[in-house]
């Protein structure tokens, strides 16, 4: 997908003025806050539990070649065809290639941020191939021909009101205004799909190394349908998301889902091994899994690889104030919030992303319920040092940045500078002592004054002998 | 009890009342307090920058002036951090000296910290009069685990009710050189902070760290609130307010 994260600031003042999506984003708090902190205590070794996941990461991380090449001989075993798909080209070609080579004209899919990454749809579409989203939130954006703005409920931006007239607009029927009305209608629409689809394509929560098998982790039953009924199924995810076993995935499981949407499980949990035998009832004659790098290798042994631990549960997006204001779209790529302003910049190029790095009060919010205990702030700190290393930084700032060091480490100096300082805003700041305009920092004053300095600064009256 | 006492820059400039407050607090404590004439500024603008170079000399400077007290306190949770969390981490190429650091952070307190529960103080000398809402700054918050402290200090002054506010712990948009920046984002987040304030009708805006303070207060004079005042804890503890 293109990086449209160069236009960050500019899309933060149209967020923060669209009523719609401000009033989408209040239900965050009450829906994914509130909801993540009601059942996260079920777990009563919550600490251990989030080492113990960061610790299945981290196993995996440092030694992810042979894990990998574990699961590729694990799922061959059981009749799984393994891709290798350096870019998200390679993976667009691949699928493709899959539905040539097996006649397929339609394809059911269930939601996969990966194949956002590489805009699967639209090189389907090319290749001849119907594509339907069946994800409800998918679908919908699918039929607004929109980009999800959050990994997990990727409509969030939406209000009832607006899927309502999409609905009555694309499907041609009476508008509907209940949740559950409008579920029913995509749901009739959608179910011929999956009967007649030639093709199921899905992503992967977990692949585990020991049994082959990709699991998903799911709320809808769309995926058990897209992953089992039609005669191919393609599962597509990053080379990160492998795990050793079955048990390890016990553990990720008890984290994600409460992370994610505050639920302790989710409806589904699908744990989908090889192609159908003899004796199944179902399943797809052809398993395909198509492995997606996109630049993930380069970060193993780099001082950012933590990032890679991550599981998707879009809770540091949940918890982050500055999500919270802007919605997803504002970060211009598949990922947003605070693993989207680490994941862009790596994955996509940091001269792409300048701002997103640095669009963080390092409130620490996110760190705090990360469940693999990514240091989040710690990342993006390092972004910010990166681009100071490599000159992204402008001119302005990191003279200013350099005259304070200067200037701190002379302490006199620093007395003598500061002593003006206070004493010309002390002025300025006149009866009411409140500063209005700040000359070159009308980013603070356009929507803030500036309570006034005092007048004298504390080490100067201190050495007189107190406060004066 | 020897006490360095690091002011702060902020506070050294901005409202050096919150550093005579704090020195009230401390020798109501039983500290020996001292301050380290040539104290500037820890680093931490210019380490969430990205200017890891220019933290790195700050954070030797500090070592020099601080090394040699039994505790060194802040009034503020941020700089705390920095010191407490973040220095170690600067110098992690040096173990020698990351362990120095190391040894320093675990004898640095945020004021409220220290004087709750290392110095145990049980009777503040404030006489503050009426109602109080809490702001949560965030690193004092999850670095440091400044929650309950300043809260039961406060709970020691008979004239002071605390009305919580919602969300008192979701950030107010301040981060250093963010609010600057990012100035609408952070303003947004800023009136957020203050519509749940003023929601407590609360005669004061209470806080521990000065950056949050003044982003608040800025805020809160912008949109015509010339009531609600906006004090450090230290402030309100030591009867130093008025
Ligand atoms: S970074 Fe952590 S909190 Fe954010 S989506 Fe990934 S696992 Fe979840």
């Amino acid at each position: 997908m293109q990086n449209n994260a160069i236009d960050f600031k500019r899309q933060v003042t149209v967020k923060l003025a669209d009523i719609k999506l401000q009033g989408a984003l209040s239900r965050l708090q009450s829906r994914f806050v509130e909801g993540r902190s009601a059942v996260i205590s079920e777990i009563a070794d919550l600490p251990e539990t989030r080492n113990a996941a960061a610790a299945i990461r981290d196993r995996v991380l440092n030694d992810l070649e042979h894990w990998l090449l574990q699961f590729e001989q694990q799922a061959t075993a059981r009749g799984a065809i393994v891709h290798w798909a350096e870019t998200d080209e390679d993976v667009n070609r691949i699928v493709a290639g899959i539905a040539r080579q097996h006649g397929v004209r339609t394809a059911a899919k269930s939601k996969s941020m990966v194949s956002e990454e590489c805009e699967l749809n639209d090189a389907l579409e090319q290749a001849g191939v119907e594509v339907m989203e069946t994800d409800l939130g998918e679908y919908i954006l699918q039929l607004a021909h929109e980009a999800p703005s959050h990994i997990v409920a990727p409509v969030v931006h939406k209000n009832k009101e607006e899927v309502a007239d999409l609905f009555a607009e694309k499907h041609q029927l009476p508008r509907k205004t209940g949740i559950a009305e409008l579920c029913r209608e995509a749901r009739e629409i959608l179910r011929p799909a999956f009967l007649n689809a030639d093709m199921g394509i899905s992503g992967a929560n977990f692949l585990v190394a020991e049994t082959g098998s990709a699991l998903i982790v799911t709320n809808e039953g769309n995926g058990r349908l897209v992953t089992t009924l039609p005669r191919v199924h393609v599962a597509i995810t990053g080379i990160e998301k492998v795990v050793p076993t079955l048990e390890d995935v016990s553990t990720l499981v008890r984290l994600l889902p409460r992370s994610a949407t505050g639920q302790s499980i989710t409806n589904y949990v699908s744990v989908l091994t090889g192609t159908r035998g003899d004796a199944d009832h179902d399943g797809p004659e052809h398993f395909h899994i198509v492995l997606l790098d996109n630049g993930r290798s380069k970060l193993l042994g780099s001082d950012m690889q933590e990032m890679l631990r991550c599981i998707r549960c879009g809770a540091c997006m949940n918890h982050c104030p500055v999500y919270q204001n802007i919605g997803g779209h504002a970060y211009g790529w598949v990922y947003p919030g605070p693993m989207g302003s680490i994941l862009t910049p790596l994955l996509s190029g940091l001269e792409k992303s300048p701002d997103l790095p640095n669009a963080s009060t390092f409130c620490g919010a996110c760190a705090a319920v990360c469940p693999v205990k990514i240091p989040l702030p710690d990342l993006l700190r390092k972004l910010r040092e990166q681009q100071m290393e490599r000159g992204m930084k402008s001119r302005q700032e990191t003279f200013m940045l350099k005259a304070w060091a200067w200037l701190a480490l002379r302490p006199n100096l620093y007395a003598l500078a500061t002593r003006i300082a206070v004493r010309v805003m002390r002025l300025l700041g006149g009866k009411e002592r409140l500063l209005h305009r700040l000359p070159g920092a009308h980013g603070w004053s356009d929507g803030r004054d500036f309570p006034a300095p005092a007048g004298r600064t504390f080490r100067e009256l201190y050495r007189q002998g107190g406060r004066k | 009890m020897r006490v360095g006492f690091f002011v702060t820059c902020l506070v050294d400039t901005m409202r050096p009342g919150i550093g005579f407050a704090s020195l009230k607090l401390l020798e109501a404590a039983g500290c020996e307090v001292v301050v380290p004439e040539h104290q500037t500024c820890c680093g931490q603008p210019g380490y969430n920058s990205g200017d890891h170079k220019s933290a790195e000399a700050m954070a030797l400077k500090f070592l020099a002036e601080f090394e040699t007290f039994d505790y060194v306190v802040l009034p503020s949770g941020s700089c705390a951090g920095m010191i407490r969390v973040h220095y170690p981490d600067l110098f992690k190429h040096d173990p020698e000296l990351s362990a120095r650091f190391a040894a320093l952070g675990q004898r640095t307190y945020e004021l409220t910290d220290f004087l709750h529960r290392i110095a145990r103080l049980e009777k503040v000398p404030g006489t503050f009069q009426g109602t109080v809402t809490y702001h949560d700054s965030c690193s004092g918050l999850r670095e440091l685990d400044v929650y309950r402290q300043p809260r039961a200090l406060l709970a020691t002054m008979p004239g002071v009710k605390l009305q919580e506010m919602v969300e008192s712990t979701t950030c107010c948009g301040f981060g250093g050189t963010f609010s600057l920046k990012y100035g609408e984002l952070s303003t947004r987040m800023a009136d957020n902070k203050c519509q749940h304030i003023t929601a407590t009708g609360a005669d004061a805006i209470v806080g521990g760290d000065l950056g949050c303070l003044l982003n608040i207060e800025g805020r809160l004079r912008r949109t015509g609130d010339h009531t609600t005042r906006v004090l450090h804890v230290a402030e309100v503890l030591s009867g130093e307010e008025k």
